[in-house]
């Protein structure tokens, strides 16, 4: 065998687990510090949390005696999971509750499948008959006990205001984008100083107004809901933001494509409808689901209005005599909580963005 | 006959004609809605008794407030009010932004780092932080962690002059003795002719070719200035430290919890989405700019400074700001956990004594609306300054 038919192969140092290392970790003599320093990090605070959320912590029980371990005490969660999860809601009434995130996950589940048929008529029926059943089911009528909104709560209470907020929101926002678009100066004036009067003030102070301000604005004898004041605040403030980015679609849209189907003969309302928006919502989707996020982020704040969300029952939980000095395993359930709802969002926003991505 | 019907034709169906009636429509109907809401308002105020106006601004508060930057009391009015929380809110804003902007810059170029351990853990602290609420976070700072540390006897300190205990963290005081004020003044003109050198060199560069190291000068000048001045009107500034007496600190310069937790949540929160600007920002210079400039025989770390940060920071700046915005109107979460900024203080207290909604209501998203419009026209300024001549 000569040498020139011999395969040359890497060095070994540059293969396998030892190459790897090398290259991503100790490729010189500060980067192998800053490994060490990393690896310390990760020593100082791993350990002590695991211990604390799994291995020291205390899973059986029914009172806070039971928590014997150094750990987290997680039976105050277990405990307390109805509050957490529904608020006051009546118990005997919470299948209602069940039924509505049933409905929404079987036909959610439906429309995650991809190549089935008729899911179009899937999504028209979430859009337009599921709000009619979840407010039939969810506050009463039709031979339905009524349920007042003041003992709604927890998770379920801050699904609602998300859920609200969400999809009425994104409308208003393609509404109010194509308004500040507008060749009309009134309405494009009207539509920016609305926009930007919402995003430049905190939601908090959005939601002092709808409490405070709003019975003021109204005539007299009519009297709103808490819930609804913040629902309304919640989705004009997410309206505005919204807007901001599907007017970044619209911008981003090649000329060229207004000029076609104005040759074409279409109306305006059509060309935006077949045409323009289609294509605009598709590339700004990831930030449309960012402006998700935050919404979602967001409702925690209508706590400080006095209504329960799930951080607001935490928070109040914790206040029970009976479980005082829990607010570490109460924090830490919501933050998990919170994170999972949010990151997957942001996964499916990233899973989607590398589907749509048709290439230019 | 016929000839009439199709002039009206073409006048109805006339593209501006149209326009000029949709907009009329628009204009009628918001009018309305804001004569429904007035009216309303109106009415209702009269029926409980409310005078609209600002008359109670020049009225005593009658309340006291936990924090104050200036001179308060329960006999100040409530425009004293006002001031103190909007104080206390660029406060927490101003110590927030520092600290967001050097751990976010930190984390985001650790995430571009080529070392695999350290990108992973900027990327888990970016990806942990940014989904958690923040209100959530300033709740576990302030009633987990803060409200838990030890008494003052036990307090947490470093180099004996920072004590950090449940009644809040303990730093040492900077006194101004006699002649100070020369320093203070040498400092700012210093600064002024520092910016002057900046816009010189600036111009001479783009007239000759010819660079002038204006960085160097103008640090030389206002530290060398800073220090002689110092030195010769005899080192007039010294510290008070603060000291354990009784059962509290005295001494020093006290940071309520409230502050050291909304801080320290604000910057955490920030600099999540900071790092994720900067990492956008550096990856955003292409890589042909990096080789262009080796292949020119450019060393590295003038590579980075005149190729790589310059490119970098155009596109950083606009979406930076628009973070310390946001931190700013973030900074009105401190209403939840009782630190006295001007929601809780004006919106909230004197709300609820006066029953002034609208003027309050209003007052305060005034101030909101004038810091993001003043934020914008700082932005535009700077935006104009970078750009690059014969730049689009």
């Amino acid at each position: 065998m000569s040498a020139a038919n011999k395969e040359i192969r890497p060095p070994v140092i540059e293969l396998g687990v030892m190459g790897w290392l090398r290259k991503n970790l100790f490729s010189n003599w500060y980067n192998s510090l800053l490994t060490i320093f990393g690896l310390y990090l990760l020593y100082i605070l791993i350990p002590p949390l695991v211990n604390w959320i799994f291995l020291d912590a205390n899973f059986v029980g029914s009172t806070r005696d039971d928590c014997t371990n150094e750990g987290a005490c997680w039976i105050f969660i277990q405990q307390n999971i109805k509050l957490i999860f529904y608020g006051l809601y009546p118990t005997e009434e919470l299948w209602r509750i069940n039924f509505v995130y049933l409905i929404l996950l079987i036909s959610g589940v439906y429309l995650l499948i991809p190549n089935l048929k008729h899911k179009g008529w899937v999504g028209a029926f979430l859009l337009v008959i599921f709000p009619i059943i979840c407010v039939v089911m969810l506050s009463g009528g039709l031979g339905l006990e009524a349920v007042e909104t003041r003992l709604w709560g927890g998770l379920f209470l801050t699904l609602v205001i998300a859920g609200v907020g969400i999809v009425l929101s994104l409308p208003i926002g393609v509404m109010l984008a194509l308004g500040r678009r507008s060749k009309l100066p009134v309405v494009s004036l009207l539509c920016t100083i609305f926009i930007e009067i919402w995003r430049g003030v905190p939601l908090i102070t959005v939601l002092f107004m709808a409490s405070n301000m709003f019975p003021l604005f109204m005539p007299e004898g009519v009297n709103f809901d808490k819930l609804i004041r913040a629902l309304i605040g919640v989705m004009f403030f997410s309206a505005a933001y919204l807007a901001e980015v599907v007017r970044g679609g619209l911008q981003a849209m090649p000329k060229g494509q207004y000029e076609a189907s104005q040759a074409v003969g279409l109306t305006y309302w059509r060309m935006m409808a077949l045409v323009i928006l289609p294509q605009s919502l598709k590339m700004v989707i990831p930030a449309i689901i960012g402006s998700f996020i935050a919404i979602f982020k967001d409702t925690t704040l209508v706590l400080v209005i006095g209504l329960f969300d799930f951080l607001g029952i935490i928070q109040f939980v914790g206040t029970n005599p009976d479980w005082l000095g829990f607010s570490h395993e109460g924090y830490v359930f919501a933050a998990a909580v919170f994170w999972v709802f949010c990151y997957a969002m942001s996964w499916y926003s990233q899973r989607l963005e590398k589907k749509l991505d048709t290439g230019r | 006959m016929e000839t009439d019907k199709s002039k009206l034709g073409s006048f109805l169906f006339n593209r501006s004609v149209q326009g000029v009636f949709y907009q009329l429509i628009t204009l009628g109907l918001v009018a309305l809605g804001i004569y429904y809401i007035v009216t309303n308002t109106a009415r209702n105020m009269l029926e409980r008794g409310l005078a609209s106006g600002f008359h109670f601004l020049g009225v005593e508060s009658q309340f006291d407030i936990g924090m104050t930057l200036i001179e308060y009391s329960p006999t100040s009015t409530y425009f004293d009010s006002f001031i103190v929380g909007l104080l206390n809110t660029l406060l927490v804003a101003g110590i927030g932004i520092l600290f967001a902007t050097i751990i976010g810059f930190t984390v985001g170029i650790m995430r571009l780092s080529s070392n695999w351990l350290i990108a992973k853990i900027a990327e888990a602290y970016v990806e942990i932080l940014r989904n958690i609420p923040l209100l959530l976070q300033i709740f576990f700072w302030y009633f987990a962690v803060l409200r838990a540390l030890p008494k003052p006897k036990q307090s947490l300190e470093l180099y004996d002059s920072f004590f950090l205990n449940n009644r809040g963290l303990f730093i040492p005081d900077t006194v101004f003795g006699e002649g100070s004020s020369i320093i203070f003044y040498l400092l700012w003109l210093t600064i002024i002719i520092s910016i002057g050198i900046f816009i010189w060199a600036k111009r001479r560069q783009n007239r000759t070719g010819e660079r002038f190291p204006a960085l160097y000068v103008s640090t030389a000048l206002i530290l060398g200035t800073f220090f002689i001045s110092l030195a010769a009107t005899g080192f007039p500034v010294s510290f008070e430290y603060p000291e354990l007496k009784g059962f509290n600190f005295k001494g020093g310069v006290k940071l309520i919890p409230e502050l050291v937790a909304l801080t320290f949540a604000l910057a955490m929160y920030t600099a999540s989405f900071i790092a994720e600007v900067v990492r956008g920002g550096i990856m955003a210079v292409s890589k042909g700019q990096t080789e262009a400039a080796k292949s020119v025989g450019l060393k590295q770390n003038l590579i980075l400074r005149l190729i790589i940060i310059p490119q970098a920071l155009r596109v950083i700046v606009p979406p930076l700001t628009n973070q310390y915005l946001n931190l700013t109107k973030n900074s009105s979460l401190a209403a939840a956990i009782a630190y006295p900024d001007l929601v809780l203080v004006f919106a909230g207290t004197a709300l609820m004594q006066t029953g002034q909604a609208i003027e309050i209501i209003g007052m305060v998203m005034g101030v909101y609306l004038f810091l993001s419009l003043f934020t914008s026209l700082i932005m535009n300024l700077f935006n104009r300054f970078m750009k690059v001549d014969g730049e689009r």
